[in-house]
């Protein structure tokens, strides 16, 4: 249970094209995410897959049945909202409760169903509260809960960690994991986070205007990016173009280097530049080196605490093996 | 306002506005109450001797009191119980995307803004007149006979008229707390498998609650006052079956010139109105707070 197949799917807004035809496959069991930055069509892509949005063409299958036409309800999905959406007036246990009620399952079977949940979700103590009452973090887990309790065949979930701070996302974020594990149900995810989604997703796909740019492991798109944008998107910090005489010298119109793969040293190296900012991490430290032939200074990596200091000359040197080339499209070559 | 001083000049700032306000409420309320015992017919000016609780005692004990006061109680709730759920339909047909929406919202509104005597006046000429009335035309046309609505059902006539003028008020409230609820709630329900009945039950009408008991209380505290439906209609007949209490009140003291009967019932009116709003508060008002 759990396969979701899009085929040739399209989707207007009047005159506008926010997706044009696309293909994907989601496997069962799969860890899904859609990453892009805002506007690229991803939370329409999975309120085309709920239902709540009607698809212009094209056609979708849940578990090898045409789901094209099939409303909301019946498609056998549960979605978890940005505003996580619960029910104000209701308290956690009936909000819970809710799918169930609509579902007219018996009251003891209702109570069992919603006190598994809380134990899962850790929250038994809250069950009789209202969500006005309840921290953000709490209410993300109701919202999981009362996705939870329908057994659906699939998790949406539409960027739902992005209204809680940074520690709570951290921890919610290995949450949402553990319960993929745990449930092997399949799961999709959108988010504009490329850390999120590289650390929680099977599988990333990447989105630009409605288009599929890549798909792939986490891994995959860090290591063979298949175009500049892909490149750029993922990794932080992100990625250092060059271009000019000093991508020409490689054979290419573009050159990529992530600030992990680049050498410093005072005395020799390939490219000369300036130390301009620095951040120190602690555990890492960041320089911002502005060289010949890149637009904005290159971001350098260096373990530990190192000591150079704001205006010192350097040169910076590229591991050969991580460099990546494209061509004037954008396209990765080789 | 953290310090000892700027509160109590605060106090001294704002008390010419309550003390005016006070009076305004209190000396009209204070003349009313001095005038129910006083023998006061206007056909017999210069002697208003004391008369302890006599007003009081023909009050009660007219022939048209205890009409008057079922009368009240049926325009109340059956202006109410048309007004919230007719604008409570409205407000979910307005709250749908449709061409024109603007005028349409507005010509909805559009009864609010007609003065009561004149809504009064046209709709017992130009609508519910037998002879002249579209509704007496229409059923002649049809060839049945004409109602004559104020001489066969005069409460119903004037809880329609009433309904009419207070319906965009319930509706254009009820419009505005729909519009506030959030999108992603009714789509939640939806993927939870909640029909369009079920989310109307469970989600948009507790969504409503507040509103609706605004809606209600607001219009009570008017519609216990309606009269000028009522005048420029049915006089309150025939008999007294469209005399509410507030008609009463305006019979007692203008047309049988008894200011002090008229005062006692004025006196009535007000212990009523209270009566009234403080169940409803009770009844309702932990809705204002949640």
């Amino acid at each position: 249970m759990g396969h979701i197949s899009l085929s040739q799917v399209t989707k207007s807004f009047g005159d506008v094209n926010v997706i044009p035809p696309l293909d994907l496959e989601i496997n069962e069991g799969e860890f899904v995410v859609f990453v892009g930055p805002s506007g690229c069509g991803k939370s329409t892509l999975l309120r085309l897959i709920a239902g709540l949005e009607d698809i212009t063409s094209g056609h979708i299958a849940i578990d090898g049945q045409d789901a094209t036409d099939v409303p909301p309800a019946k498609r056998g999905l549960a979605m978890v909202f940005q505003s996580y959406a619960l029910y104000p007036h209701m308290s956690v246990r009936k909000n819970i409760a809710f799918p169930l009620r609509m579902a007219k399952l018996d009251k003891a079977e209702q109570d069992r169903k919603v006190e598994e949940a809380a134990r899962v979700l850790n929250l038994t103590d809250y069950l009789d509260r209202r969500p006005g009452q309840l921290s953000g973090g709490q209410r993300q887990r109701v919202a999981i809960g009362r996705a939870i309790v329908r057994e659906p065949s699939a998790f949406l979930f539409d960027e739902p960690l992005s209204n809680l701070d940074a520690a709570l996302r951290v921890n919610m974020r290995l949450e949402i994991s553990e319960l993929h594990k745990q449930l092997a149900t399949t799961m999709v995810y959108v988010t504009h986070d490329q850390v999120e989604a590289m650390t929680m997703a099977d599988k990333i796909v990447v989105l630009r205007a409605g288009n599929i740019e890549q798909v792939g492991s986490p891994l995959e798109l860090y290591r063979k990016p298949q175009n500049k944008f892909v490149a750029g998107f993922i990794g932080s910090p992100k990625m250092n173009f060059l271009t000019g005489k000093t991508a020409a010298a490689h054979g290419a119109d573009t050159i990529g280097i992530r600030p992990e793969h680049l050498e410093v040293s005072r005395e020799s190296g390939d490219w000369k530049g300036i130390v301009g900012v620095s951040e120190h991490l602690g555990s890492d430290t960041f320089f911002h080196v502005p060289v010949a032939d890149s637009e904005a200074p290159l971001t350098v990596r260096v373990s530990g605490e190192v000591d150079l200091r704001r205006g010192e000359e350097i040169f910076v040197s590229p591991q050969l093996e991580h460099l990546h080339r494209f061509d004037a499209q954008g396209r990765a070559i080789g | 306002m953290a310090t000892k001083a700027s509160r109590s000049s605060a106090r001294l700032m704002i008390s010419p506005a309550v003390i005016l306000l006070l009076g305004w409420m209190i000396i009209p309320l204070s003349m009313t109450i001095y005038f129910s015992f006083l023998r006061y017919n206007l056909l017999q000016p210069g002697s208003t001797p004391f008369a302890g609780w006599e007003n009081y005692y023909w009050f009660f004990t007219d022939p048209s009191f205890s009409a008057a006061m079922v009368n009240t109680l049926v325009l109340v709730t059956g202006v109410l119980t048309i007004t919230t759920i007719g604008g409570i339909c409205f407000a979910l047909l307005l709250d749908r995307p449709m061409f024109g929406q603007g005028i349409i919202r507005i010509m909805v509104i559009a009864p609010f803004f007609v003065m009561p005597t004149v809504s009064g006046l046209v709709w017992k000429n130009m609508f519910m007149n037998p002879v002249n009335g579209i509704f007496g035309r229409i059923a002649g046309a049809l060839g049945m006979q004409p109602v004559d609505f104020f001489g066969q059902i005069p409460m119903a006539s004037i809880i329609l008229i009433v309904s009419w003028m207070w319906l965009p008020f319930a509706t254009l409230i009820l419009l505005t707390a729909l519009q506030s609820l959030d999108q992603e709630q009714l789509e939640a329900a939806e993927m939870d498998g909640a029909s369009w009945p079920n989310r109307f039950w469970f989600i948009m009408l507790p969504h409503m609650a507040r509103a609706i008991t605004v809606v209600i209380l607001i219009q009570t505290i008017f519609l216990l006052s309606i009269f000028a439906e009522i005048l420029v209609t049915t006089n309150g007949g025939p008999g007294v079956a469209t005399t509410n209490l507030t008609y009463l009140i305006y019979v007692s003291s203008l047309l049988q010139y008894d200011v002090g009967i008229g005062s006692a019932g004025g006196v009535v009116a007000i212990i009523l109105a209270n009566i009234v709003a403080f169940f409803l508060m009770r009844m309702i008002g932990k809705n204002l707070d949640a």
